[in-house]
């Protein structure tokens, strides 16, 4: 993870700012920072997003591919998810150091969207046990500046809203097989249902209290973070611990709670933001 | 809860005022001349092959007589001599400790070159050396004055006053070394509660008041909680340099507190939000204008 230094008054001087609620940059602990998204940066994808949250820089881009639906899920479509650390971000990333980073970011996400109440996966499927669609979802982190989970997760849902599948038209030949026609009209397409996908939350325990959308000092001050990932109706998909510290159970409540609120109104604000752009 | 979400397609441009000079722009390989009569200066490469002067950074073509160079976008810190600059140690060496202070070369503090508790005077001996990491390790904040300059450009620093030394508590902000401006003191106790140390390099440091006759070279540290109205005022101090930093408006005292003056009417959060940020700016920017 990308480290800054910082001397012990700096840290203690963060610490008594968390409990007096008034944070360096002059927000309260449960507060967030306004970022920017761009959808639609990459042309030859099928969607795409770009989201700036002070630092942090994050490009999503979303391919549709013709594949063949798991053998066990036979009505569902896939998601890929790969996380790929851009060494411009942090000279660590360079080779294979962004590695370890990038899985788990990734498996956080396959985890988050995992869930049945979020996606509907069975809407990708194209013919039963025959053919789907495959999205393949690409994450490159191009500048590191605290609170990754979070924008990664906003980034990835404005993608997948602005992903558009063509329509496909089917026709079984006389052996029985599915033979699959695309038409030629650009516009002919139908979009995702991106309603209920979550969002992560990062919560990050600093001193006695803990914050939302922590910068890179802050995470650097804070023995260990919270992700949960929440949807827009407050289901809880996944949770996960990053960092070495230990929480208690009450605290662990606590955060769950706090992630949850925030995660319903993120994701309602996104929404409102993305659909109001028409 | 309140997000503040934006759509790049609203984005407005953060226009600095627009001046009446056209300037030649150049990207890190652009061609800048043919003629083979023209010296190159800084910024500059020739290219042997095609006997071609090239620019080597982003930034603006300046020619004096027959001498081009590239005066560059975004630059780090060149030292001079005399300079204050705030760093942060990185490493702890043998009688030295490497400094970063955006320079392109570390800087190094010589062992002898701090003061040390017991006056100017005292023998450095093999104790000092090993108790080196006691005084300053890691991470750990200094202002200090640039001693020399080498010629490959690192510095060398001193911090043999007692105005200098590691800093405490407090918040340090980043910019560009060429927003400050050069000015007789750079260590500032302002009006509103803060002391500000605008360091050359362009890492700027706020902390709460500090008397100067109280100096003692960072040898005592505050390590208590600072109250709430203190550290409020250091905040509003930070966002009001960050808001003159993104419009490119050149730090010193009056400007730095100016802006202080102006933020007032916006709460502390709401000076993150790109358009407190330029009514902040466009408001320091003419109380200056009209006072100049």
């Amino acid at each position: 993870m990308a480290e800054v230094l910082l001397s012990q008054a700096e840290k203690i001087f963060i610490v008594h700012g968390v409990e007096d609620n008034v944070r360096i940059d002059g927000r309260s602990c449960l507060e967030y920072r306004s970022f920017e998204i761009e959808t639609g940066t990459v042309s030859n994808a099928s969607g795409s997003a770009r989201v700036r949250m002070a630092n942090t820089d994050i490009l999503v881009g979303v391919k549709a591919e013709l594949g063949v639906p798991a053998l066990r899920k036979p009505d569902e479509g896939k998601l890929e998810f790969f996380v790929d650390c851009s060494a411009n971000a942090n000279p660590k990333f360079e080779g294979r150091g962004g590695e370890e980073l990038a899985n788990d970011i990734a498996s956080m996400l396959s985890q988050a969207y995992g869930d049945k109440n979020t996606l509907d996966m069975r809407k990708l499927c194209i013919a039963d046990g025959q053919h789907c669609w495959i999205l393949y979802i690409d994450v490159l982190l191009l500048e590191v500046g605290g609170n990754l989970y979070d924008a990664v997760s906003l980034a990835v849902k404005s993608a997948l809203y602005d992903t558009k599948i063509p329509n496909l038209t089917l026709t079984t030949n006389e052996e029985g097989q599915v033979e699959i026609d695309l038409s030629d009209d650009p516009f002919d397409y139908s979009e995702i249902d991106v309603e209920n996908c979550p969002i992560l939350v990062t919560c990050c325990k600093i001193g006695k209290s803990h914050v939302i959308d922590p910068s890179v000092e802050e995470e650097v001050c804070s023995l260990c973070r919270l992700v949960v990932s929440v949807t827009r109706t407050g289901h809880i998909t996944s949770t996960r611990k990053v960092g070495a510290g230990s929480l208690l159970p009450e605290s662990i409540a606590e955060m769950v709670s706090t992630s949850r609120e925030i995660g319903i109104s993120l994701n309602e604000a996104l929404l409102n933001k993305l659909k109001g752009r028409i | 809860m309140e997000f503040n979400i934006r759509l790049a397609a609203n984005r407005k441009s953060r226009a600095v005022l627009p001046s009446d000079k056209t300037m030649h722009q150049v990207n890190p390989g652009d061609l800048i001349s043919k003629d083979s009569g023209y010296m190159r200066g800084h910024g500059t490469y020739f290219d042997v092959d095609e006997g071609k002067i090239l620019a080597s950074v982003a930034g603006c073509v300046e020619r004096v007589n027959k001498l081009i160079c590239v005066r560059p976008l975004k630059t780090r810190y060149i030292g001079e001599v005399g300079d204050v600059v705030i760093g942060r140690i990185t490493e702890v060496g043998n009688k030295r400790w490497k400094v970063d202070a955006h320079t392109v070369l570390d800087s190094v503090l010589l062992l002898s070159c701090v003061n040390l508790p017991g006056g100017e005077l005292r023998k450095r001996s093999e104790e000092d050396e090993r108790m080196m990491r006691e005084y300053l390790s890691e991470g750990d904040l200094i202002s200090a004055e640039v001693q020399t300059v080498y010629s490959d450009g690192h510095l060398s620093l001193h911090t043999r006053s007692l105005k200098y030394g590691k800093l405490g508590q407090g918040i340090l902000v980043k910019v560009s070394p060429s927003l400050v401006k050069r000015c007789k003191n750079h260590f500032h106790n302002l009006p509103c509660g803060v002391t500000v140390i605008l360091g050359n390099n362009g890492y700027i440091w706020i902390c709460p008041l500090q008397s100067n006759e109280g100096a003692e070279g960072g040898f005592m540290q505050r390590l208590d909680p600072i109250s709430e109205q203190e550290r409020e005022a250091m905040v509003r101090m930070r966002n009001s340099i960050l808001c003159l930093a993104q419009y490119k408006m050149m730090l010193y005292d009056t400007s730095a507190y100016y802006a202080y003056e102006a933020s007032s009417q916006y709460q502390l959060y709401e000076m993150l939000k790109p358009e407190a940020m330029q009514n902040i700016v466009n408001m320091t920017r003419q109380r200056i204008e009209t006072e100049m």
